[in-house]
């Protein structure tokens, strides 16, 4: 015959009641989401840095372009230097799917100095190559100073510098002079550093006929440049060695130079997963610190919590509002964090030039693991709120 | 709401209609080695009583309180509020029991510090899941009620010991319970802020509430229309005064 109502604690009230206990004790809840947020913006500066990075090296590939592959001089099985034939450029020019090619031929035992007062064994380590008139082209190079050979230029004792051999001669400005061979050669160009093949960047750069007269004879190539068409990179790489080699084909070395970009991205990301991981001891430490919070806050309130039983919240009552505390707590955090780490990520990318480039669902996953933390942190202390009998929570 | 419960409140045919609560043989006993709070108290207090419940410290008359609130159960015997046998129900339908019919006014207050009166009293209602709006408009009815209209923005920490009390009891009406439980209600106040308790309390059992007064203070008691006498754990005294007293203290 009796009708028991029930209790019942509306949704709206719920998350009232989480938010009030923290406006109640305010520098408590900013300390304890503080945790959080460094653990979540060091996260999402991390990945965002790391993002970042790859983006602008996605950009840097897109403009050097990826089709570039470069044969170079191999070893026999005796350890012995295998020349490539004179013929190289030619037969390297007629295979299927090649756009562009060009060489570069070591002048052996040649060096490359400011006068002649400087001893023959101060190379520098850099080397005198002479340059077929495509090369800038196909390696993707500018020039900083000066120009390129032209075709009157390439037969006469010019030069055109790499990057770094002109900063090691401290050759600034095209004009001056340096001494190769024992003949003075006039500097035309300088070079800016070429991505996707370094060893220019030391280099010395004569035509191919001033290359000739300087050992008496022809260079050999020591490596060839090809500008291949994008969808037969592969194809083209396994016919190369046969065809400008075709005895030895194993002599050869084929590379691919924007792999090796790649691959040193590969090496950030490896670290880049290291500092998550410690960002996300950070984000643990967070969560140690809400539940710290929390149990304390629920030592702190058992006369509350006797009030509100004695009002009529249920057990689930109790454990809600405590529950709704902890998840608004580290959500606070989260967001915070979520913010922080944008603004790191956009002031480091800002600092190297980089684009911003934060993947949404990081965002979303910094949130979400916020929540579960908050779940996770505040259960314990909830249930243990929810089980404090009524009597003598109020008597304390 | 249903009919089954209006029913109970107005109809005569069934005489435990007329109960509001019953303790039947009531033990209770706690903690090792056993402590006797409770032995053996039966009682029971019918719709429109206003009893008071008076002995020394230590007597039993705060865990008496407990019991008839449902905030504790008993170890032995059989309590019922307002139709419900407390020992059979689950931890959430006494709760309901409590949100919906029970009424408790604390020596201490226990107000909540940094909200409003209004907010506090308003409280009285929030596990019955009533909307925010119509809580603090019934709040604000509650507090004109004890005669507190002129506070209801006012934070606990700017009222009298006096205001506080009506407060917590204007909190302890405002879902207008079956019963109303005072543990000490003017323990904490001077005679005048005392006199003026014991007068709301009067005035809200004229109007129709029942209520039980636990307090050591006989004066008090003396003035109640019902006083039942706890000691050891033990009912030793239930004397009910003439209605021409009850006239003269209202």
């Amino acid at each position: 015959m009796t009708v028991t109502q029930s209790s019942r604690l509306r949704t709206s009230d719920v998350a009232r009641l989480g938010a009030s206990g923290l406006v109640a004790r305010p520098m408590r809840a900013v300390l304890s989401a503080l945790g959080i947020a460094i653990g979540i913006a060091a996260m999402i500066a991390v990945v965002g840095i790391s993002t970042s990075s790859q983006a602008e090296l996605n950009a840097q590939l897109d403009s050097l372009g990826t089709n570039l592959l470069q044969a170079s001089q191999g070893q026999d099985v005796f350890g012995e230097d295998v020349d490539l034939p004179l013929t190289t450029l030619g037969s390297a020019e007629r295979v299927d799917g090649v756009e562009a090619a060009a060489t570069t031929g070591l002048v052996a035992d040649t060096g490359v100095y400011r006068s002649s007062r400087i001893p023959a064994g101060n190379t520098n380590g850099l080397a005198v190559m002479t340059a077929s008139s495509g090369l800038l082209e196909v390696v993707g190079g500018s020039v900083a100073r000066g120009t390129w050979f032209t075709d009157g230029t390439a037969e006469y004792p010019t030069v055109v510098l790499g990057a770094q051999a002109a900063r090691l001669l401290g050759v600034t400005e095209p004009g001056r002079h340096v001494l190769i061979g024992g003949t003075t050669h006039l500097v035309v160009g300088i070079l800016d550093p070429v991505p996707l093949a370094a060893e220019i960047d030391t280099a010395a750069l004569v035509g191919e006929g001033e290359g000739a007269r300087l050992t008496g004879g022809p260079v050999h190539p020591t490596a060839v440049y090809l500008r291949v068409d994008e969808e037969r990179v592969e194809e083209v790489r396994s016919l190369i060695a046969p065809t400008v080699q075709p005895q030895s084909p194993t002599d050869v070395e084929v590379t691919r130079p924007s792999d090796a970009l790649a691959a040193k991205q590969a090496a950030d990301q490896a670290f880049t997963g290291l500092l998550v991981g410690l960002g996300s001891v950070a984000l643990l430490v967070g969560g140690i610190g809400v539940a710290n919070t929390m149990v304390i806050s629920v030592l702190e309130r058992r006369r509350e919590i006797g009030l509100r039983r004695a009002l009529g919240a249920t057990r689930g009552h109790i454990r809600s509002q405590f529950l709704a505390e902890a998840l608004l707590l580290s959500l606070l955090g989260g967001v915070a964090g979520v913010v922080l780490g944008l603004g790191v990520t956009a002031a480091f990318a800002a600092s190297k030039g980089w684009p911003v480039a934060v993947p949404p669902t990081v965002l979303a996953a910094g949130l979400g693991a916020t929540i579960v933390i908050g779940a996770i942190a505040g259960l314990w202390p909830a249930v243990r709120a929810a089980r404090t009998p009524p009597t003598e929570a109020l008597q304390s | 709401m249903s009919v089954a419960q209006v029913d109970a409140g107005t109809s005569r045919v069934d005489p435990a209609s007329d109960v509001v609560v019953e303790l039947e043989e009531v033990g209770r006993v706690y903690g090792q080695p056993p402590t006797i709070a409770l032995d053996g108290v039966s009682l029971r207090v019918r719709r429109g009583e206003f009893v008071a419940i008076v002995g020394p410290s230590g007597s039993g008359k705060s865990t008496l309180l407990n019991v008839l609130g449902t905030l504790d159960r008993p170890t032995t015997g059989t309590v019922t509020v307002d139709g419900v046998d407390v020992a059979s129900s689950s931890d959430a339908e006494l709760s309901g029991l409590r949100a919906h019919r029970i009424g408790f006014v604390f020596q201490q207050f226990h107000l909540s510090e940094g909200i409003s009166t209004v907010d506090n009293v308003a409280m009285g209602l929030l596990y019955t899941g009533t909307p925010r709006r119509e809580r603090r408009r019934r709040a604000t009815e509650a507090l004109e009620r004890v005669g507190l209209a002129h506070r209801l923005d006012h934070e606990p920490n700017q009222l009298s010991g006096g205001e506080r009390q009506r407060v917590a009891i204007a909190r302890a009406v405002v879902h207008r319970p079956s019963l109303l439980l005072a543990d000490e209600p003017t323990g904490n106040l001077d005679t005048r802020a005392s006199d003026s308790i014991v007068e709301l309390l009067h005035e809200l059992h004229a109007a129709g509430t029942s209520i039980v007064v636990i307090t050591h203070d006989a004066e008090l008691a003396a003035r109640l229309p019902r006083q039942v006498t706890i000691r050891d754990g033990r009912l030793v005294g239930d004397t009910t005064t003439s209605s021409v007293l009850q006239g003269a203290s209202r």
